[in-house]
This record gives C-alpha cells, sequence and structure tokens, in this order.
C-alpha cells in the first residue's frame, strides 16, 4: 500500500504525548527484545533504534488491543489477527499503566466516541448542542447514530 | 519505515462508517495524469482505491498537519491537499461537481487527530465547567488569533506552481488572514492551551464562511 513516507517521517519527529526507551519485540516467533525509542503521537506509534533519528517503523493504532502481560509489560494487537502481538516491556508497574492508559485513549475512534459523549452530556445538561458554536454539528460523524452499541 | 499495513488494509475496509466516501481524479505526478480512484475517508485515514468493489487500498494519504487548497487548474473541481514538511508530495484531487468538491474541501480540512482532539478537550472543558456549577463562559470573542497547526481550508485561485506555500504574503484581498506559519505540531499541555478552540475555530472558518458567501452570490447571478 502506499503511503506518504514523508509526511510519517516528520510526524515521528513532532512532539509526543509519550515518549520513551522501552524494550520491545515483534508479534514473529522467536524473535528478541530490544531497546527501541518508542514515541506516540497522534495515533500512531513510532519506535525507533536508540541512536537514529528515522523510526524503524510505526503502528497505526486503531482497531487495536492493549493487555497486561507481565508485572511490567504490555502488548499490542490488531482486531483482524488477535494473536499477533507486539510485547513491550516497561521499567515499572507504573510506567506500564501509563503506557496502556494513554495508547487506549490514542484512537481517532476513541476520540470520536469521547467527543459523542461529551456532546450528549453537555446537550443533556444545557439543552443546547455545544457543536453548533463550531459549525460542526450536522457533520454525519459525529452523530449518536454512527455509533455501534 | 515498516508500517502495520494490514491493521491499515482492515481499517480502510472494516464495517464502520465511513466519513466521506466517493470518485476523485488523483493526479500521478506533475505531469503526469489524473486516474479516477474510489476515495474512503476513515478518520485521519484518506485511502484509495482501484476501484469501489476493490478489496485493498492502492494507497493512503495519512492527514495530519495537511493544508487543503482550491487551485485552479484545466480540471474543475481541483484542490490540493498539501503538507508543510517540505519534502512531502502535494496530492492534487479533482470532484466531479461543485458539491461534492467542497463537500471533500469541508471534511479532509477537519480530519486531523489535531483538530479532533481540540474539540474534545473544548468539550472536556466545558462539561467540567458545568459541573463545578454554574453554566459554561460563553465564548469569547476571537482577539489575538494565533494561528496554528493544521486543518485551514484555504480557498486560492492560484495554481500551484505558482503558490508559495506558507508564505503569500503580498496577495490581494485585504480581508484574508495570513496563512498559519509552518507546522509546529502541539505538545498535550502546550502552546495551544492559551488560545481557545473558538479563537482557532473561528479563524478556520473565516475564509471558509468568505468563498461559501461569494459562492451564493455568483449563484444567485442570472
Amino acid at each position: 500500500m502506499r503511503y506518504n513516507e514523508k509526511e510519517l517521517q516528520a510526524l515521528s519527529r513532532q512532539p509526543a504525548e509519550l515518549a520513551a526507551e522501552l524494550g520491545m519485540r515483534g508479534p514473529k516467533k522467536g524473535s528478541v527484545v530490544k531497546r527501541r525509542l518508542v514515541k506516540l503521537v497522534v495515533n500512531f506509534l513510532f519506535y525507533f533504534r536508540t541512536d537514529e533519528a528515522e523510526p524503524v517503523g510505526a503502528l497505526l493504532l486503531e482497531h487495536c488491543r492493549v493487555a497486561q502481560e507481565e508485572p511490567s509489560g504490555f502488548s499490542i494487537s490488531f482486531i483482524e489477527d488477535p494473536e499477533r502481538k507486539y510485547h513491550f516491556e516497561c521499567y515499572s508497574e507504573e510506567q506500564c499503566q501509563e503506557w496502556m492508559g494513554a495508547l487506549r485513549r490514542a484512537s481517532y475512534e476513541f476520540m470520536r466516541r469521547s467527543l459523542i459523549f461529551y456532546r450528549n452530556e453537555i446537550q443533556k445538561m444545557t439543552g443546547k448542542d455545544p457543536l453548533e458554536q463550531f459549525g460542526i454539528s450536522e457533520e454525519a460523524r459525529f452523530q449518536l447514530s454512527g455509533v455501534k452499541a | 519505515m515498516k508500517l502495520n499495513e494490514r491493521s491499515l488494509a482492515f481499517y480502510a475496509t472494516c464495517d464502520a462508517p465511513v466519513d466521506n466516501a466517493g470518485f476523485l481524479y488523483k493526479k500521478g505526478g506533475r505531469h503526469a495524469a489524473y486516474h479516477r480512484r474510489w476515495f474512503v475517508l476513515r478518520g485521519n485515514m484518506l485511502f484509495y482505491f482501484e476501484d469501489v468493489a476493490s478489496r485493498e487500498p492502492v494507497g493512503v494519504i495519512i492527514l495530519e498537519g495537511c493544508t487543503v487548497e482550491l487551485v485552479e487548474a484545466a480540471e474543475e473541481f481541483t484542490f490540493a491537499v498539501r503538507f508543510a514538511e517540505a519534502r512531502a508530495r502535494t496530492y492534487v484531487l479533482a470532484a466531479e461537481s461543485q458539491a461534492a468538491m467542497e463537500g471533500w474541501v469541508k471534511a479532509l480540512s477537519r480530519a486531523s487527530f489535531d483538530y479532533l482532539r481540540l474539540v474534545v478537550r473544548e468539550l472536556e472543558q466545558q462539561l467540567a465547567a458545568m459541573r463545578a456549577g454554574g453554566c459554561p463562559p460563553p465564548p469569547r470573542r476571537p482577539r489575538a488569533l494565533l494561528p496554528k497547526e493544521n486543518g485551514c481550508a484555504v480557498w486560492s485561485a492560484e495554481p500551484p506552481a505558482a503558490s508559495t506555500g506558507t508564505s503569500t504574503g503580498a496577495r490581494s484581498g485585504p480581508e484574508r488572514p495570513p496563512l498559519p506559519p509552518r507546522r509546529r505540531a502541539s505538545a498535550p499541555n502546550g502552546p495551544l492551551d492559551s488560545a481557545s478552540f473558538l479563537q482557532l475555530h473561528e479563524w478556520y472558518g473565516q475564509e471558509v464562511r468568505a468563498l461559501r458567501s461569494q459562492w451564493l452570490r455568483s449563484r444567485a447571478q442570472p
């Protein structure tokens, strides 16, 4: 699949929501743990060799599942292949929880559901649609009907 | 750079409702021909397929840090998706009608994750303020607008070659606000917090409103 790689590289250089050096193990059987600089930017997780400026790779974090693996590790897998897991090792349980929380909130779909939730809550409290003042209340992507139960 | 392409393809073709879809002509390269492709916008990803029934996308345009502009070209209803990154490719696309073009420009300029996050944060703050007691403060009128980030729909009649991206200071139209500076991404607790969302949205929306009323006026004429 073609994609705008230069833009993705530029994105990887933007300030991150979270960044840390973690142990990372790929999904292939027999892969070993490697130290990687892991950076969360919008809905992408970039991973770099610790001394390089360009990322080795990126994971788009849509329809992914973040699960705790050991005392201080977690894994990311994707809905179309749940057994294929990217493993990450943190230095503490606290860091692990921080990453898991951030990754779960990092998808566009999560943001969209949050928006619909807040919109609904505010509408219930005030009787007014808070999106109206922004001129986006009619957008199909923010309608309650679009959200699966 | 490795990318989880299988997951990307799944995201492109899964059952969830899309944010926009339709045929667009995509220019192959600077002097290349246009190819008709089926485009699907989902989140901040603009996928394109050979055809509407194709099972996997030919490619994807990641829409963070882009601006969307009208361009004047031999082809009607043309617009461009441009990135602040100097080496990134500009995508020139053409719709099949005025309405389709407007719909796409609007959708694409608000497609970024950053924009959505802004809206969510603003609503979050409003709700917190309301729960803390009392009505939310009325939206402040924009004063010193701090142009930031991506997601600006700019209506430009200049061809792509003549446009100088973000430095179009010497142009006609005194009411036109300056284009934003080269993209600076937002940090979670960074400078964006100091400019209210409404200020930013007002700024982004000005150009759209100006051109829209222009277009409506031109339609009203016989």
